[in-house]
């Protein structure tokens, strides 16, 4: 890893892009390339790709409890508009 | 974005104040926004305050709403300065928080990443109760200015572009912001998850 430490840090900045699919074609290449020979790397990215990803999953299942919407549609006079 | 099943809003009818489609728009958009003020303050009784305060702002601004971002961009960067005016009211330090990454100047490090692959561990591990409320926690630890940007971008999946307007944010901003606290939160999970196999390994041997 010692060899390889300053381009990691240099590519490293690149990672959030990177795994948005944001990142520009030629730096993509870059980076994929330093990935198939850095482990420290790889773990980097695939562990910050799992971040993301937890966070979008538990996300997807939180509503508003039914007694938080009914204040607020009273608080808002329209409770008797409800279908 | 992933639209609840509710059918277009008429806007010059919600503009206009008519109640059924009043209570449409909030139909379609309270789980958002209650779940953008949960996330940002860590408390029901604050978001549910946050989700009121929000809704009849945006009923009264409705008639002068303009149409240059969506409504649900419009409604979300509401939600977003109601949630902090609060935050910074329960604790005026926070606002200090607002400031331009001083407190980072560490972390852009590599020595400072932890290299521990933790993406491997069973489903039921990352979606159990122990650890939905570690994330909720880490959430609460970054900044105000990487949270918002966290939350809307990650958490409620809007594109850099909504997140920017939502903000007031330049792309290149919101790409940063994001970019940090990211990291901050993979460096927290990589911890806690750290933990969590030293734990169970020490367990089975």
């Amino acid at each position: 890893m010692e060899d390889h430490k300053n381009h990691c840090e240099e590519l490293i900045t690149s990672i959030s892009e990177y795994v948005e699919g944001s990142i520009n074609p030629q730096l993509c290449l870059e980076l994929e390339k330093h990935l198939s020979e850095c482990h420290n790397c790889r773990v980097v990215v695939n562990t910050l790709k799992k971040t993301i990803d937890i966070y979008r999953e538990q996300n997807t299942q939180d509503k508003v409890p039914v007694d938080v919407k009914n204040r607020l549609l009273a608080r808002l006079h329209l409770e008797d508009y409800r279908k | 974005m992933i639209e609840p099943q509710v059918g277009p809003l008429n806007l010059e009818a919600l503009q206009n104040g008519d109640p059924i489609e009043q209570t449409r728009f909030v139909e379609l958009f309270s789980d958002r926004i209650y779940r953008l003020a949960l996330k940002m303050l860590a408390n029901s009784h604050d978001a549910e305050d946050v989700l009121q305060e929000t809704f009849i702002k945006a009923l009264n601004a409705l008639p002068n709403f303009e149409g240059r971002s969506s409504l649900s961009t419009w409604l979300y960067r509401i939600a977003v300065n109601e949630s902090l005016m609060l935050l910074r009211k329960k604790k005026p330090e926070a606002s200090i928080q607002e400031d331009d990454f001083v407190d980072t100047e560490n972390e852009d490090s590599f020595a400072a990443y932890q290299i521990l692959d933790w993406c491997c561990l069973p489903e039921n591990v990352f979606m159990n109760n122990e650890t939905r409320a570690v994330l909720d926690q880490q959430i609460q630890k970054l900044p105000e200015n990487l949270r918002a940007v966290f939350i809307l971008r990650d958490i409620e999946g809007l594109s850099i572009r909504e997140t920017a307007e939502t903000l007031d944010l330049s792309e290149t901003n919101v790409k940063t912001r994001l970019f940090r606290a990211r990291l901050k939160l993979r460096e927290e999970l990589s911890t806690y998850f750290g933990e969590f196999i030293q734990e169970n390994t020490n367990g089975r041997s």
